[in-house]
């Protein structure tokens, strides 16, 4: 049953960092607070390796935790965000739409959308918490 | 305009980008994060690398191809910025377009760039550049006139505190620094206009 919750009934989560390092680190502390209640994926640094993102690595993350529930998406700086909504036009039409990049710090924002997303709730829902943070 | 060729064309704007990689970078160090330059650079090498398969294409298909090669490749925020100029390009375009039919590309694709960058004129960046550039081509400008329009242009964002991007986290000490974007968009533009129009 926990497979099934994970991957049909709960919104998926992925972490968008400049950083490797920082996109991984994230995703160990919201693991660490969720388990594997909630699906997670993280991309972090440019095609080469070096700091920066990768639209391909983002869009690669999306698809690994899709959720017809829908996937929250965390970034940090301006370079991932574009980079991000860039990925989420590239899905599939239909499920472009269940894809949000929330304006959230990425660490809190990770920790508290994946909280929201174990217990049940929706996409709304979740960026909703996560965008709370910098209201 | 002369029908150019398409091949001299990309070659002469992925050419002088990675020519200027290391001056782009530089004024990327000086109120960004130092990665305008390589980021470009090795998105235009991709480019470059695609043109056997990518240089039979028509206008439209070669400048989506462009477009995404730079998306996926550049690592940047100016991957998707300037990807997204070429992508609008490419959709706009007719297989056989005239300088109409570029005016109307044009505009498209500046607009494409201000909402993939959630960006307006006068926030220091490269649409400052492309907002007269566009609006000199649509009012009939040649290519001499385009290449002092957007040499202008960026030099007019040395004096501007950034408000969008990453200089913008500067505040005041962005003034005095010219924009990396607004810089590397007038050299493409200049290397364009070369092609398009030789000897402007």
């Amino acid at each position: 049953m926990q497979l099934l919750r994970e991957q049909d009934m709960t919104v998926g989560l992925v972490v968008v960092s400049h950083s490797a390092k920082v996109a991984e680190g994230t995703v160990d502390m919201v693991r660490q607070m969720v388990g594997d209640s909630v699906a997670l994926a993280w991309a972090g640094g440019d095609p080469d390796g070096g700091l920066g993102t990768d639209v391909a690595k983002i869009v690669a993350a999306i698809e690994a935790v899709w959720s017809a529930d829908g996937v929250a998406v965390l970034v940090d700086l301006g370079g991932a965000e574009t980079n991000a909504e860039m990925a989420v036009e590239m899905l599939p039409e239909d499920k472009r739409e269940r894809v949000t990049v929330c304006n959230a710090p990425i660490v809190e924002g990770a920790v508290i959308a994946a909280t929201e997303a174990s217990g049940g709730s929706t996409l709304d829902t979740v960026v909703r918490t996560a965008e709370e943070l910098y209201a | 305009m002369t029908a150019p060729s398409k091949e001299a064309l990309v070659r002469s704007v992925a050419e002088v980008v990675i020519a200027h990689a290391d001056e782009l970078t530089g004024l990327d160090q000086a109120i960004g994060d130092g990665d305008h330059g390589i980021n470009l650079k090795r998105g235009f090498e991709a480019v470059l690398a695609s043109l056997p398969e990518s240089r039979d294409k028509s206008w439209p298909d070669l400048l989506k191809a462009i477009g995404m090669t730079l998306v996926m490749k550049v690592g940047g925020a100016s991957g998707p910025l300037v990807g997204t100029f070429f992508l609008g390009l490419g959709k706009a375009l007719p297989e056989v377009p005239t300088r109409q039919d570029l005016v109307a590309a044009c505009a498209r694709a500046v607009d494409g760039v201000k909402a993939r960058g959630k960006s307006e004129f006068g926030q220091k960046t490269m649409i400052d550049v492309l907002v007269p550039v566009q609006a000199g081509l649509a009012s009939g400008a040649g290519g001499a006139a385009l290449k002092r329009i957007a040499d202008e242009a960026a030099e007019a964002t040395v004096p501007l505190r950034a408000t969008r991007g990453r200089a913008s986290f500067l505040g005041d000490r962005s003034i005095g620094h010219m924009d990396p974007g607004a810089r590397s968009t007038a050299l493409m533009i200049a290397a364009a206009a070369d092609v398009l129009e030789p000897g402007s």
